[in-house]
């Protein structure tokens, strides 16, 4: 085969090649990621997460703030520490309250951040203080069910 | 009749041994010439031409039905819990952890591996291979390292070619043939696909395939017995031992990048 048609089909392969990476780069997948570099990282503790995983997004008023870089049993506590990683753009009182929602009734497990009223913001490993439990089904159901129970129950 | 046998288990193993060892200096040996195949790099074009652009057509018709299946069938099983949003999910997760690497290393290992065993076989049978050590010219510099970097080079770009081929076949089928809303297929891809776990991590696999593949097919080429009936031995082995390879490393690399994860 003549060499420059062969160079031509090679060139036009890696371009093609190199088009589908980017494509999978920029519209399959999500580059804008929180960076180490523009974020800053708060630990909140629980009594119980759930199904929280570590990717999870940090959401305050629906929109996506961070994501939970990190869980860990803390042993002194008994209680999971979850540690945020916040984008640097977002500042929060110091007084924020995190809950554990679910999207959905089967969605994924997201943090939920509610801003309080203080006047000084959440530095890198702050902690936040106020936080609010995942609420396992298999509980409610449970508490229900007693409850119903006890209702029956001769007085 | 038992000594027979036995004596057989024992050739055959010390044969295996052999085989792995020799297979260990051959690779060695190709890593050591690759400066040949940069320094005159129209070898390695041509060779892109021959294992790359060639595999084009089986490439993207494969990961172009591969993503119409996926489409369908995801759909018919995620509308059972009403969750079709997270077809976009489940078609780009697949095809970019999964499906691309491993079927792209599959058929690479088919069309271009096969091919290359067979190319090298007969250059041995002819002796070509001969002829250019006569002339002092090293057959791994000059045929081997070239076939080498341009299967390294090309699997990766087929592999990422199958993936987004196969993600579009999803969305023709998920979105414009059964009526998925688009921008719910779009952005929750995009929100569970992350750039460095799941796209990286499948371009790392396709590379790790593309040096298993390529190196089982030249050395197969370059060991089989130079005969017809041993070249087309050598040829059928390339396709088998590249694919178990394949998958076992799909299991053992999967287990490494993922495990962190859930």
């Amino acid at each position: 085969m003549n060499k420059t048609i062969l160079d031509l089909w090679v060139g036009l392969f890696v371009v093609a090649g190199i088009v589908a990476l980017l494509f999978l780069a920029l519209k399959v997948g999500s580059m804008s990621t929180v960076n180490a570099t523009d974020s800053y990282e708060v630990v909140a503790r629980f009594e119980n997460i759930g199904g929280l995983k570590p990717r999870a997004p940090v959401k305050s008023a629906g929109v996506v703030v961070g994501r939970v870089a990190d869980i860990r049993f803390d042993n002194k506590d008994y209680q999971a520490a979850v540690t945020l990683r916040l984008d640097k753009r977002y500042a929060f009182p110091k007084d924020t309250s995190a809950a554990i929602m679910t999207s959905g009734l089967l969605g994924e497990q997201y943090v939920a951040l509610e801003p309080g009223g203080d006047g000084t913001m959440l530095k890198d490993h702050d902690r936040i203080t106020i936080t609010q439990d995942a609420v396992v089904l298999e509980n409610l159901i449970g508490q229900f069910l007693y409850g119903k129970a006890q209702e029956g129950a001769p007085k | 009749m038992l000594r027979q046998a036995i004596e057989n288990l024992g050739h055959r193993t010390i044969q295996g041994v052999w085989r792995i060892g020799f297979a260990a200096r051959f690779f060695l040996a190709t890593l050591l010439h690759s400066g040949t195949a940069f320094r005159r790099f129209g070898l390695t074009v041509r060779e892109i031409y021959f294992t790359g652009v060639l595999s084009l057509i089986i490439i993207v018709v494969s990961g172009l039905f591969v993503g119409m299946v996926l489409g369908l069938q995801g759909y018919e099983t995620l509308q059972r819990y009403g969750s079709e949003s997270a077809l976009g999910t489940l078609v780009a997760l697949s095809l970019v952890r999964e499906l691309g690497p491993v079927l792209a290393g599959l058929l690479f290992a088919s069309r271009a591996g096969s091919a290359i065993t067979a190319e090298i076989g007969l250059m041995k049978a002819t002796e070509q291979l001969s002829a250019m050590e006569m002339m002092a010219v090293d057959p791994i510099a000059r045929v081997v390292a070239p076939r080498f970097w341009a299967g390294v080079i090309s699997m990766p770009l087929l592999a990422a070619l199958f993936s987004a081929l196969g993600i579009f076949g999803g969305y023709l089928v998920g979105v414009q043939l059964i009526g998925v809303d688009e921008g719910t297929f779009w952005s929750q891809m995009q929100s569970s696909v992350d750039f460095d776990q799941d796209i990286l991590n499948g371009v790392i696999k396709s590379v790790v395939f593309a040096v298993a593949v390529t190196t089982i097919a030249l050395f197969e080429g370059y060991d089989a017995p130079p005969t017809a009936e041993g070249v087309s031995g050598a040829t059928t082995r390339t396709v088998v031992t590249s694919s178990l390879v394949v998958l076992a490393l799909d299991f053992v690399l999967t287990a490494f990048m993922f495990r962190g994860l859930n």
